[in-house]
């Protein structure tokens, strides 16, 4: 082998090494490096209860009350499987809405409420013009009706 | 034809050819970002949850993939260094670094400035936003462990053995937002799949985007020709004697 060669399959060599290191620390870290958890975690008890922590999800539809004061809201945090019920006062994010994402910091009551001190919006990476969002809209809901509406043809068919 | 190629890993016949590039690529980066933020501002629609405050992606995308890719390129030109013993890879590298300091910068900057009125939050530490943070420090370090030592050979060695270990943080980066729970959306433009915006805002940032590649080469190959003549200096040439008196 030239020097040349040497070197480059030491720094190959290196780098490779490093990779692996790095995957093996990171592997071990992982449940370190979550940001939040989902709902069905801490229904798993995968978070840490009896501690401040992280829980993100969406906001479900027709789920945000604003209580009296204006300021104290509850709304539900849900992924689909497992719901957790929020209670938050304070000033939301402009981008915080039913059935888009959020993250919030607090801790779990006993009550099984949680209690939010912070709440963040998280968006998706989707951007599109306001026309092309109410026509994506509209499409859903006119696909969801005729679905509906072919179910209940063929049930009449069936007779089921 | 390959060893003409070479040739241009020489200094002193790299020197002029930069000279001649620089323009070009300075041009090119004014002319196109004029057009990608006229784009971005004047033709591409609103978006419909974030309103207009999503525009600073075509400031905050570009950056961010340049701040990445800048990396790439300046742990690669140090690693040829580091192989081949060649004085040019060294100094290319050293030119690169403040460019992608300073992209690294404005992709974390401009993403505070999004962050507060989408998320509500300026900085979290989220796996990404930490990553990127990271990114800038090992620039930094780069830059200052090569200042630090005197002989500019040491200095190449070091600064590419740095440069190298620190590869291992653009796959975290990039992945970073499917690895793990992010605040911090995932990628709207990738090679796997169909872009998840409008055309127009795509053109827009893509536009932006090679604004910001001609931009770091006209800028790294004017600071690379500084470097020649402060390095070969030394070197008792009469070439660069006549360049600094000129």
């Amino acid at each position: 082998m030239k020097p040349r060669q040497r070197r480059l399959a030491a720094v190959l060599g290196g780098l490779a090494l490093l990779g692996l290191a790095a995957a093996l620390v990171l592997n071990a870290f992982q449940s370190n490096l979550v940001f939040f958890f989902s709902p069905t975690q801490v229904a798993a008890k995968q978070a840490p209860l009896d501690k401040t922590f992280r829980l993100g999800g969406m906001v479900r539809d027709g789920s945000l009350k604003r209580r009296a004061d204006g300021l104290t809201v509850d709304f539900v945090v849900t992924d689909a499987a497992k719901d957790i019920p929020v209670t938050y006062t304070g000033i939301l994010p402009d981008l915080f809405k039913e059935g888009k994402g959020v993250v919030t910091q607090g801790r779990l009551g006993p009550d099984g409420v949680f209690r939010a001190t912070e709440v963040l919006a998280k968006h998706d990476e989707n951007y599109m013009p306001p026309e092309a969002a109410d026509a994506l809209k509209q499409a859903h809901n006119e696909g969801a009706a005729k679905l509906r509406a072919e179910r209940a043809s063929k049930s009449l068919v069936t007779g089921k | 034809m390959f060893s003409n190629f070479f040739s241009f890993a020489s200094p002193q016949a790299f020197y002029p050819v930069a000279g001649r590039m620089i323009p070009w690529f300075g041009w090119s980066a004014a002319l196109l970002a004029l057009a990608g933020l006229y784009i971005g501002f004047f033709v591409a629609p609103t978006d419909a949850t974030q309103g207009e405050s999503y525009r600073i992606i075509f400031i905050h995308v570009p950056a961010a993939w340049m701040s990445m890719f800048i990396y790439l390129v300046m742990a690669l030109w140090a690693g040829l260094g580091l192989v081949l013993n060649t004085r040019l890879s060294g100094m290319m590298a050293s030119a690169l670094a403040p460019t992608g300091a300073m992209f690294t910068f404005v992709a974390l900057w401009s993403g505070a400035l999004w962050g507060k009125p989408t998320w509500g939050t300026y900085w979290v530490w989220d796996a990404r936003l930490t990553s990127e943070l990271i990114l800038l420090f090992l620039y930094l370090g780069y830059m200052a462990l090569k200042e630090a030592i005197e002989d500019p050979q040491r200095a190449d060695r070091a600064g590419a053995i740095l440069a190298l270990v620190g590869v291992v943080n653009i796959p975290i980066i990039y992945f970073s937002v499917q690895w793990w729970n992010t605040l911090h959306q995932g990628a709207s433009v990738s090679l796997t799949k169909a872009p998840s915006m409008a055309m127009t805002m795509l053109a827009g940032m893509l536009v932006m985007a090679l604004a910001a590649w001609m931009y770091a080469i006209a800028v790294s190959l004017a600071r690379v020709r500084a470097i020649i003549l402060e390095r070969e200096r030394g070197r008792d040439m009469a070439w660069v004697r006549s360049m600094v008196n000129a």
